[in-house]
């Protein structure tokens, strides 16, 4: 018998007593093939219906987060807030993956870049002063934008380079997390990327005295530029 | 250490500090009581089918080209490491935070196999540099000052001191990332693993679980058999949850889903990675039906924070790997009951652990139940042994005034040795006073007045 049949043995020898239903005093419970995702969203943190409140929302978490979100009119203005960016930060190379968005930009910045989605040297990646990717989602319940190795230049470009760039559409806005698992079973049920991730703000650590520092292992400061 | 004031002081503070947030984010569920019903079904439903649920979880996953690994026991949790480590003659690793692996003790082994070892998460990386072991499930380096840590910065890692935190932290942010870059293996554990896709869920807040699933060419995540949540979609639910109870954040900075290694078209992540499943005891508590539920636990800590026992005698009082209500309850069955029943007593029976927690065990009568159970039960040989001495010694009076004289009498050399292995009563002396017997007993003092 392999260890993977002991310890099934041992799980169906324990389970042939069910055990009560938790803080159960008879009182009827919805059956567990009966709930789907949005069980969840009566109970969570309420999120408006408009697309205004949730926009207010998500800027609301941002700043909280001490994530930078800037809302632009057009897609025209993204180089022109990127290049700001770049100027005050002195950036000398960046990372980025090739996308209909992080295309239309990077190149504008007339700087060398890092390309994350074939082969890269990691090392040459770690030089970089920023990364610039595309996005999922952004969820307005938590302020989080939601990325996938797929969509946003593999593992590591959103979490290496010291400063991380996301260009995001207004539609791409969800109310909250029930919608953004929504999402990513609509988007992807059929095949999921390998790694799949909620950014909450930029890197963090309180493990000194509980105070808040900015920078603990992934980037020191989060933009989200989106029109 | 209840008597420590200073270490009182330190824990009240970020306890305090703890608890305004986490009451500002509760605040801001609909109703935080329906959703914790509703988490607390969830796990019972993943628990009560656990055999369906991780035979879907190992095929959905293997099928994306990950090893899967079972292991019954700690001994063949680190065998299973090892035995990677040493095929892919690998010569450093890297950890990010999890407390399953302190629970098999993985980084001694590691260690003891002549490889060099890196906790990446910050208070894991403290905690190690100390030799010691993590005060708290999830803050493991709360019980240290800013200055403590300076010192020891400038001890192991030959920084300049500072009292900021910000720069403490970006000397080990600087130290931790040549480690990332040339590391042969990174280690992670799981917070939930997914049956209805395969995955499992890694929550943190400083990047280092990211950074320890993207770089290494090999990665190796170690959970215990009870993270399983049926669907993808119940983390909507838990990962809001985990960071209100765990941290009073809305959500924590990264919550990543990890469904293979390296795919087909994408450019980096490990090539191989190894899931090992670990029983360690889980099953015994499985088939304990009264206490089933302990195993909903998303090691939150949320108990440990509100416990009046641990906010005054601390984390590393318990002498255990999973300290607070959630370890004095699980400890005795994955130690030994009568080994470890005095933990059952380290409760005011107040209840507030139950309360606090997000999945809803019932901590605190858990905690009674194993009073009951150990009562039953036959002590260990010492205290078999010391309780019929005793009965002899008190049913004798001869030999009780004898006793007590003795006492008196050899206090004082006992004093000469105490907290040494010389002292006969080092067992007890070593975290507990002895008061001193008194200079005159009743009986004669008693005999004077007359």
């Amino acid at each position: 018998m392999t260890e993977r049949e002991k310890i099934l043995a041992r799980v169906r020898e324990a389970l042939k007593v069910t055990a009560p239903l938790p803080g159960s005093h008879g009182e009827t419970h919805l059956p567990a093939s009966a709930k789907n995702i949005s069980t969840a969203r009566q109970w969570l943190p309420k999120v408006g219906e408009s697309f205004a409140e949730q926009l207010a929302l998500f800027q609301k978490n941002a700043a909280e987060l001490k994530a930078d979100f800037q809302l632009l009119a057009s897609r025209d203005e993204l180089e022109n807030a990127l290049a700001k960016i770049s100027t005050a930060e002195n950036w000398k190379r960046i990372a980025s993956h090739h996308g209909e968005l992080t295309d239309f930009v990077s190149g504008s910045l007339d700087l060398p870049i890092c390309f994350t989605d074939k082969n890269y040297d990691v090392h040459e990646l770690e030089t970089c002063d920023a990364g610039i990717s595309e996005c999922d989602a952004l969820v307005a319940q938590t302020g989080s934008v939601l990325v996938a190795n797929r969509s946003a230049g593999g593992r590591a470009l959103s979490v290496l380079p010291p400063h991380h760039v996301v260009l995001a559409r207004r539609e791409q806005l969800v109310a909250d997390l029930p919608a953004a698992f929504e999402l990513l079973q609509q988007k992807y049920a059929a095949n999921y990327p390998s790694m799949i991730s909620f950014i909450t703000g930029p890197s963090r650590t309180s493990d000194i005295e509980r105070i808040l520092v900015l920078g603990a292992h992934g980037p020191k400061k989060l933009t989200i530029l989106c029109f | 250490m209840a008597g420590d004031l200073r270490h009182r002081k330190i824990i009240r503070a970020a306890l305090g500090n703890y608890e305004i947030a986490r009451d500002k984010r509760k605040a801001s569920f609909q109703s935080w009581e329906s959703a914790r019903q509703l988490a607390a079904e969830t796990k019972w439903d993943a628990l009560n089918h656990l055999d369906k649920y991780l035979v879907e979880f190992t095929a959905k996953i293997e099928a994306r080209g990950t090893k899967v690994h079972w292991a019954s026991t700690a001994a063949q949790a680190r065998e299973i490491i090892l035995q990677i480590v040493r095929d892919k003659k690998a010569k450093s690793v890297i950890k990010s935070k999890a407390m399953t692996a302190e629970e098999i003790h993985l980084n001694d082994a590691l260690e003891h196999a002549g490889l060099n070892v890196v906790e990446n998460d910050l208070g894991e990386f403290i905690v190690q540099l100390r030799h010691e072991a993590p005060y708290h499930i999830v803050f493991p380096s709360m019980h240290l000052t800013r200055g403590e840590i300076s010192e020891l910065f400038q001890r192991e890692l030959g920084s300049t001191p500072t009292n900021d935190p910000e720069e403490l932290t970006m000397i080990a942010r600087r130290a931790l990332r040549k480690k990332f870059l040339t590391a042969d293996i990174g280690i992670t554990g799981a917070n939930f693993a997914i049956a209805e896709t395969g995955m499992i869920s890694i929550t943190e807040n400083e990047g280092n679980a990211r950074l320890t699933a993207a770089l290494p060419k090999t990665m190796i995540s170690l959970l215990g058999i009870e993270k399983i949540l049926p669907k993808l979609g119940d983390l909507a639910l838990f990962l809001p949850m985990l960071a209100t109870a765990g941290t009073g954040q809305p959500l924590t900075c990264y919550n990543t889903m990890y469904g293979g290694p390296r795919q087909p078209g994408e450019s980096d992540g490990p090539e191989e990675w190894h899931v090992v499943l670990l029983d360690n005891h889980r099953t015994e508590l499985l088939a304990d039906v009264e206490q089933r539920d302990v195993l909903h636990c998303i090691r939150c800590g949320a108990c440990l924070n509100v416990c009046p026992i641990f906010k005054n005698i601390g984390g590393h009082t318990y002498g255990t790997v999973y300290s607070g209500p959630i370890g004095s309850v699980i400890t005795p069955h994955l130690r030994g009951l009568q080994d470890w029943k005095h933990l059952s007593n380290a409760s005011s029976l107040c209840g507030a652990c139950t309360e606090a927690c997000p999945v809803k065990i019932d901590l605190h009568h858990h905690l009674l139940q194993n009073r009951r159970n150990a009562a039953v039960q036959q002590p260990t040989l010492k205290e078999q042994i010391g309780f019929k001495s005793f009965v002899q010694l008190a049913n004798h009076p001869k030999l009780w005034a004898f006793a007590k004289k003795f006492a008196r009498l050899t206090q004082p050399l006992q004093k000469l040795v105490r907290g040494t292995r010389l002292d006969p009563g080092y067992h007890w002396t070593q975290t507990r006073d002895l008061p001193d017997v008194a200079p005159e007993t009743f009986k004669d003092w008693w005999r004077k007045r007359k």
